[in-house]
């Protein structure tokens, strides 16, 4: 019995019995977070949520100057035909006259820049911008228009005043021919 | 704390429960004939029970349409059309209902300010503000994935703009709002989980304000003279003489209440909400439901950066809208340490009274502000209307408790004569 008395007296007031304290409790505690993570993770998108198809869209039907909104994974996309003067005001921009530093030939596939995709969702707080029917209001840089809070988007889909931190979003897509887009 | 009295039921069979669960015992010390209460409790004192009985209201209409509604994308609007036209009085659970959660707001707005102008905040009622806090953040929460259920428009996009509000957090943002809509955007699993959490947080206010009322018992009434109850002479019991008046006010209250539902039950809500929601389409404007208006306008209010914009930027804008929307309501929890002034009530307080009543001014003037489209000179009335708002509670209160000079108290509340300020 000496042994336990000698491991039970510490200078420091710790003991061999606090230790097994701490160890335990720290043991259940990671396994409550454990336990716990299910029941959160349960919350995320599900496996056929993520499995959403990518979707193919017909392009030739678009005039040049007008734009269509197509649905991918339950949000709005924006293709827009971009006009000669649309694009070259885009590139002409400094780039340090923007919110969200971005040039137009990052936003576009190389020669095919009459041509922007970009999600309709304003990076405010998600609201689907107007500018994409003729006849809608596209704000003061003639790209598009978020009434919810008042962003104005340039025809680049760049963000130039308002609430909204970030362009317009582009989405992953491709060119399957000259007439057919793949988004996703 | 108020003392506690046990019950002695002469009925031999209560008297029998009661030694083996004191709950009449509990009733009768928290609103029975054993409560004393302060004897000066003006109509302000009404609206705490006011609030209680339209929790019950909307637990009530809740369940039934509970039983005839279906929270799946496909149908919900549908089935709340159905309980409209088809279900047996379904029109008036749900106008009783969608009306309900104005009314329990109005109650409870004006239960929040009855605290603020008589210092019902102060020692030792801190505990008891702050789980009115709570539930007032609760009933918040609940009444937004309420507003989702029908599915309309303004559910959908109001839905996505406040959901969105998350997006604001650096770096773990995106993946919040994911993990709360389950999927890319507000769709069918978002609508089953509001559903599931809309049945749920009322249970979960119930609770909280069992704990509100421990706390009011513990540390009693407060009362519009601010001033502790000296004798018994200061209190009536609360049964029958405040269940009385509660009762009579309750009648007045409804008496509104059912104007509403039977004469104007689309008053308050938004037209848009009976175009099913749609996707791809933004309504006009997103206005959120009234009660939500004074914070909405705080939000939007906010579109500068804290930093010098474009050069260096501390906390983007979206993210400092979004803080300063929750600090509006959060500073409440504060309150008692801003606000030092050992004079409770705002009727002895003359420089207060001011600030006070432009506090409430403002109110409306947010609540206006937040309905209105953000063009002109809505966004630069809005970032003055906030910056008092902030200021009153920041500054005015902390300030002023220093520097303002009391009106004398009176000596107790049975007895009205004046003695000067200690
Ligand atoms: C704190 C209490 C509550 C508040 C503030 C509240 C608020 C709301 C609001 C604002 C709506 C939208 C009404 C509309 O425009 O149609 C709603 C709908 C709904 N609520 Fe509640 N609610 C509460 C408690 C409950 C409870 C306890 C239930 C029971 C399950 C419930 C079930 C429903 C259902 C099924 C709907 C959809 C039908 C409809 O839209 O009329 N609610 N709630
Ligand atoms: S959501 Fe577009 S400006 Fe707020």
């Amino acid at each position: 019995m000496s042994t336990l008395e000698t491991t039970n007296h510490e200078e420091d007031g710790v003991t061999r019995r606090d230790m097994i304290h701490v160890s335990a409790g720290v043991m259940a505690g990671v396994g409550a977070i454990g336990a716990l993570w299910p029941f959160i993770d349960q919350m995320n998108p599900a496996a056929d949520t993520l499995a959403l198809a990518s979707v193919e869209v017909d392009i030739s039907q678009i005039d040049v100057g007008s734009a269509i909104v197509i649905k991918w994974r339950g949000k709005p996309v924006f293709i827009r035909h971009r006009t000669a003067a649309e694009v070259s005001e885009a590139q002409a921009v400094p780039v340090s006259d923007l919110i969200d530093q971005q040039t137009d030939e990052e936003r576009v596939l190389a020669g095919k820049d009459e041509w922007l995709v970009v999600m309709g969702v304003c990076t405010h707080l998600g609201c689907v911008p107007l500018g994409t029917k003729s006849g809608d209001e596209r704000g003061d840089y003639g790209g598009w228009f978020c009434p919810c809070h008042g962003s104005h988007y340039d025809t680049s889909g760049r963000i130039r005043k308002g609430p909204a931190p970030k362009n317009l979003e582009v989405p992953e897509y491709a060119f399957l021919s000259d007439t057919t887009l793949k988004i996703g | 704390m108020a003392e506690w009295k046990t019950a002695k039921p002469e009925n031999k069979a209560l008297g029998w429960l009661e030694e083996r669960l004191p709950i009449l015992s509990l009733v009768n010390n928290v609103v029975g004939p054993d409560t004393p209460t302060p004897r000066n409790l003006n109509y302000m004192w009404n609206f705490g029970s006011l609030a209680g009985l339209m929790l019950v209201v909307q637990l009530l209409s809740g369940i039934v349409l509970a039983m005839h509604y279906a929270a799946t994308t496909d149908v919900a609007f549908d089935s709340v059309e159905r309980i409209m036209r088809d279900v047996n009085y379904g029109w008036l659970m749900r106008y009783m209902h969608a009306n309900g959660a104005s009314f329990f707001f109005i109650a409870v707005y004006i239960h929040i300010f009855r605290g603020l102008y008589f210092g019902s905040y102060k020692a030792p009622r801190e505990v008891l503000w702050m789980l009115g806090v709570v539930i007032f953040l609760l009933m918040m929460a609940t009444a937004f994935m309420g507003y989702v259920l029908p599915w309309g428009q303004m559910s959908f996009w109001g839905a996505t703009v406040i959901t969105s509000l998350f997006s604001a957090i650096p770096v773990v943002g995106e993946s919040i709002v994911q993990l709360l809509w389950g999927g890319f955007s507000v769709d069918n699993p978002t609508l089953n989980r509001f559903f599931s959490l809309h049945y749920l947080l009322p249970f979960v206010i119930t609770g909280v304000v069992i704990l509100h009322l421990w706390a009011k018992k513990v540390s009693d009434s407060g009362n519009p003279l601010g001033i502790e109850v000296k004798s018994s002479a200061d209190q009536i019991p609360f049964h029958p003489f405040y269940t009385i008046k509660d009762a009579f006010g309750a009648g007045v209250f409804f008496l509104i209440f059912a104007a509403f539902i039977f004469y104007m039950p689309n008053a308050l809500g938004h037209p848009d909400n009976y175009i099913p929601a749609e996707p791809l389409v933004t309504p006009d404007s997103i206005v959120p439901e009234w009660y939500f208006l004074p914070f909405y306008a705080i939000l939007r209010s906010i579109d500068f950066p804290l930093g010098i914009p474009g050069v260096f930027e501390l906390i983007d804008a979206k993210l400092l809208g979004v803080i300063a929307m929750f600090a509006s309501i959060l500073v409440w929890l504060a309150l008692p340490w801003l606000d030092t002034s050992k004079v409770r009530s705002g009727n002895f307080r003359p420089v207060f009274k001011w600030f006070f009543a432009f506090l409430v001014i403002d109110m409306f003037f947010l609540t206006w502000l937040g309905g209105q489209k953000a063009e002109g000179n809505i966004p630069l009335y809005g970032k003055f209307a906030t910056l008092y708002y902030f200021a009153y509670f920041l500054v005015i209160l902390p300030v002023l408790s220093r520097k303002e000079t009391p009106l004398p108290l009176p000596e107790s509340i049975s007895n009205p004569v004046l003695k000067p300020a200690e």
